[in-house]
């Protein structure tokens, strides 16, 4: 244990992460008193297309950039704040994180690394602002691509919403993905699927068959995220650094072609189970093809 | 082109066909690779596949193979070339509907086989390959970002059935409480939620919308044109000092539309640094 740690677990006992807004999930990653935030609320910048539609805007668009230091070292987090239109990306609030994670790959590339984290509280795109949203999160992938060669780049996936949508692939770029057993990770939300392929596919109120399909214990059991963590702020803020002290990985989860086509080849579509689906893509199968 | 399936052929297959020849893959992607003005691209499209083992993945949407698959044909262009000074342009011809909805599809990632397909396009254009996108067909939401929202350069057919957005209309509809009336009139206002092409064009974000072709039944002057079209873009996209995606917000358009994506970047970047 650093004394960063020592200091953060100070002031608040056994405290939740997913009960924090995002603006004090981004204050508890960051090493203490180092919370410096860009393009705070009162800056309001704000979503030019809500108001066109007659919805209240909030002055930070609902995503919050803080700079600071994570174990000393410089540090960017983002993150989504779920209880602003359900952390959906509009064009600012996706601008927000995009640009913070271009500006992170500008310092890398002239050799001054910065770590960055993306804290996915999200829906996916904000259908108020579609194409924008859409574009936005195409440049977030973007940025996140080209950083991963410099920095890990680390999602955190807490809950309670989740990360769905466009955002699920950006995090599924991650170099590393910390989750908790109340985060859920998945591309179409269930309401979705049952509307798109009928109830028979998936009944989106069997909440327990839901959480054994995309929630973060089955996500880390099959590879799809890489530590699994007790919602405490302290396990969290441990995980990623942890994350960052294991480096780039040598090759990221979505460059591995070849193996995860052999995964599929090895399960039958027909009965496969979140459950068997474990032997096929669980950790120690993971292990083996990394290597 | 065979003669029994020529009817049959969606837009991606189609115009596969017309640029590129017979398909070096079987489907669900096909992959190949063909001339384009003095060099050789790779071209790569979804198309359906009715014998796929994921019953959810049988048309011309992005599912768990298809993704994957988009990775594998992009990344194999990209290693044919590792070596190579001049990298060969990769084109990305859209027509795709969705990403796969389906119970399995979520169970096995398809959030990270779509992800393949983005990872394997912004490397390859990180790479110097001039990735370019024809949009010939639908390009919807999750399936558009793993095939063709990475590319250097954006073209689309100003063709009925082109668009380009986030959620098909009646499930938009459903999501934000409004009739698909509703929908279309805010489209008239509010640009970016738009479904006309011509709409997407005033975002700044689509390089060229051409006109007169038939999207359905081109004729060789058509192919042609659009053939052009393709290496004009290849040509832009290597002048491109950056290899990332700025581009996108250094139009005229996009300085009047998405002002708001250039205000957010340009006030980070001033309160990056610590005074």
């Amino acid at each position: 244990m650093n004394s960063a740690v020592l200091q953060a677990a100070a002031p608040v006992l056994a405290d939740s992460f997913i009960e924090l807004p995002a603006r004090e999930r981004v204050r508890a990653l960051l090493d203490p008193g180092t919370f410096r935030e860009l393009l705070g609320p009162f800056d309001r910048i704000e979503s030019p297309w809500l108001p066109l539609q007659g919805i209240v805007c909030q002055a930070d668009d609902g995503a919050v950039i803080a700079r600071g230091t994570i174990d000393g070292e410089p540090a960017v987090v983002a993150a989504l704040e779920s209880a602003f239109q359900g952390g959906s990306i509009g064009e600012v609030s996706g601008s927000k994180l995009a640009g913070a994670l271009e500006l992170a790959l500008r310092d890398c590339e002239r050799g001054r690394i910065v770590r960055p984290v993306v804290l996915f509280e999200t829906g996916g795109v904000r259908l108020q602002e579609a194409n924008l949203g859409l574009a936005v999160i195409a440049e977030m992938q973007a940025a996140i691509v080209a950083l991963r060669r410099y920095v890990p780049v680390v999602g955190v996936i807490a809950g309670m919403v989740g990360c769905f949508g466009g955002m699920s692939l950006a995090a599924a770029l991650c170099s590393h993905l910390v989750v908790t057993k109340q985060g859920r990770l998945g591309m179409n939300g269930p309401e979705v699927i049952e509307q798109e392929a009928g109830i028979d596919e998936l009944d989106s109120s069997d909440k327990r068959r839901i959480w054994q399909l995309i929630g973060g214990e089955q996500r880390a059991a099959t590879g799809l995220a890489d530590s699994l963590v007790d919602d405490d702020v302290q396990a969290v803020r441990t995980a990623v650094v942890d994350a960052f002290a294991r480096g780039v990985p040598k090759a990221h989860r979505s460059e591995q072609v070849d193996a995860y086509l052999a995964r599929l080849a090895a399960i039958d579509p027909q009965t496969v189970t979140p459950d068997t689906m474990r032997a096929v893509f669980g950790a120690d199968a993971s292990a083996q093809i990394k290597e | 082109m065979t003669m029994n399936d020529t009817q049959q052929l969606t837009r991606g297959a189609l115009w596969f066909r017309a640029l590129a020849g017979e398909s070096t893959s079987k489907a669900p992607v096909w992959s190949g690779d063909a001339a384009l003005g003095d060099e050789t691209a790779r071209f790569v499209s979804v198309v359906p596949d009715a014998d796929n083992r994921f019953p959810r993945a049988t048309d011309n949407v992005v599912g768990l193979e298809q993704g994957w698959l988009l990775g594998r044909a992009v990344r194999d262009a990209i290693a044919q070339d590792a070596n190579a000074a001049k990298k060969r342009p990769i084109v990305a011809i859209v027509d795709v509907k969705s990403q796969a909805y389906g119970y399995r599809e979520e169970m096995l990632g398809v959030h990270l086989a779509c992800a393949a397909g983005v990872d394997a396009y912004a490397t390859a254009r990180d790479a110097g390959h001039p990735v370019i996108a024809l949009i010939v067909g639908p390009a919807m939401s999750g399936a558009f970002l793993a095939h063709g929202y990475q590319a250097n350069r954006i073209l689309a057919l100003d063709a009925p059935g082109t668009l380009v957005h986030a959620m098909g209309k009646e499930a938009a509809a459903r999501v934000t409480r409004r009739t698909v009336d509703e929908l279309d009139k805010l489209g008239e206002t509010i640009v970016p939620m738009s479904y006309s092409i011509a709409s997407f064009a005033k975002l700044g974000l689509l390089d060229t919308l051409i006109g007169d072709v038939d999207a359905d039944a081109p004729s060789g002057a058509h192919i042609e044109r659009v053939r052009g079209i393709l290496a004009d873009s290849v040509r832009d996209a290597r002048a491109d000092k950056s290899r990332g995606l700025s581009h996108r917000l250094e139009s005229e358009t996009a300085h009047k539309t998405r002002a708001a994506s250039i205000e957010v970047r340009r006030r980070l970047a001033a309160q990056w640094d610590a005074a």
